[in-house]
């Protein structure tokens, strides 16, 4: 199924801005996110959304779905 | 209010003017402090010179509103110090500041108080000094210490807008349950690297919550980043526009929505973000 997947901030660096991708049914955004090998221990995320929504690692991704991935930003 | 300093103020304005040397002079004469003579002084609509480049972008019954707001500033570090000086300037009456830290060399680069005579210098007492060098007639109340639940909760109360100028998530969870609980708007911004993000969050909201709930460390990306100087600048900036669009209820709010800012692909998003609770 295609996935467009949107990084933000730092996460874009060594990786791309947006890029489609192809990934079996039933994948998970933690799925991507492995398999893009952003961490999400020793850094963690901020906030995911799918299409706008607000979604978590466990969530089911469909075709056509767009993955926006944000890191945490705490500094002041 | 005393009635001399009512009749004395039209006689010290010109063309509807307060000059700085006729504000003090009414605090001699009739004993009442700079933030008084202010205050009476827009409450009959006579302005400060000072704010002279402040009207018309709002207007003269506007500056008395913020003349005589309150607003928490937690954290004077880089966001802090921005937004401590920017409020100040437009006068807002009321500044209640906390921050535990002395100021060290790695502050240089971006924070604004953090000079070479205030390295080792309190923060706090350090935007205090500063915020009378350039506007005495705004209240500062130092709190040179750690934001803290309780204490912090009565600090607070009464407060009209707060700001998140803090540096770890844990702090920003406790700030932002306090606030909630005391019904205060928070203005929430947070900087890393090229990267900053800003929110508005009113009682019942848990933009803050959404917005790290994923978050496993204590702190972000700055760990990892860095901070340039011209993101601080650049996002405290967006908080005190949204606190005056607080404080005199008009303009659009970043409610329910977070303002992410990426300065090195000089790109912009605003996501909305409804509440869940």
């Amino acid at each position: 199924m295609k996935i467009t997947i949107k990084l933000f901030a730092f996460l874009r660096q060594g990786r791309f801005k947006i890029r489609e991708f192809d990934f079996p049914e039933d994948t998970t955004v933690g799925q991507v996110l492995d398999s893009l090998a952003i961490p999400r221990q020793e850094m963690g995320i901020g906030i995911i959304f799918i299409n706008g929504k607000r979604a978590e690692f466990d969530s089911l991704l469909k075709t056509d779905d767009v993955l926006a991935i944000f890191p945490p930003v705490a500094g002041g | 209010m005393n009635e001399e300093l009512k009749r004395l103020l039209p006689k010290h304005s010109q063309d509807s003017l307060l000059s700085w040397s006729d504000q003090v002079e009414l605090t001699q004469t009739t004993g009442f402090n700079l933030r008084a003579v202010e205050d009476q002084a827009l409450a009959q609509g006579i302005l400060p010179t000072r704010y002279q480049r402040n009207v018309q972008a709002i207007t003269r019954e506007e500056q008395y509103c913020l003349a005589t707001a309150q607003v928490g500033v937690v954290g004077c570090g880089g966001l802090g110090g921005y937004v401590i000086e920017e409020l100040a300037r437009l006068g807002v009456g009321s500044i209640t500041a906390w921050d535990y830290d002395n100021f060290e060399e790695h502050n240089l680069n971006r924070q604004l108080y953090a000079q070479m005579d205030t390295l080792g210098q309190s923060k706090v007492k350090t935007a205090a000094l500063r915020i009378k060098a350039i506007n005495p007639s705004v209240e500062f109340i130092s709190h040179c210490s750690r934001f803290e639940d309780k204490t912090g909760a009565e600090q607070l109360a009464g407060k009209n807008v707060v700001i998140d100028a803090l540096d770890s998530i844990p702090a920003r969870m406790m700030l932002s349950q306090v606030c909630r609980n005391l019904n205060i708007p928070l203005v929430h911004g947070a900087i890393g690297g090229w990267y900053g993000q800003v929110t508005t969050q009113y009682p019942g909201e848990n933009t803050l919550e959404q917005l790290y709930e994923k978050a496993c460390n204590a702190r972000g990306i700055e760990v990892s980043q860095g901070m340039l100087s011209f993101v601080p600048a650049l996002v405290a900036s967006v908080q005190v526009a949204e606190a005056v669009k607080i404080l005199l209820g008009r303009g659009e709010l970043l409610r329910e929505k977070v303002m992410f800012i990426n300065l090195l692909d000089m790109e912009m998003e605003i996501i909305e973000l409804p509440a869940t609770q």
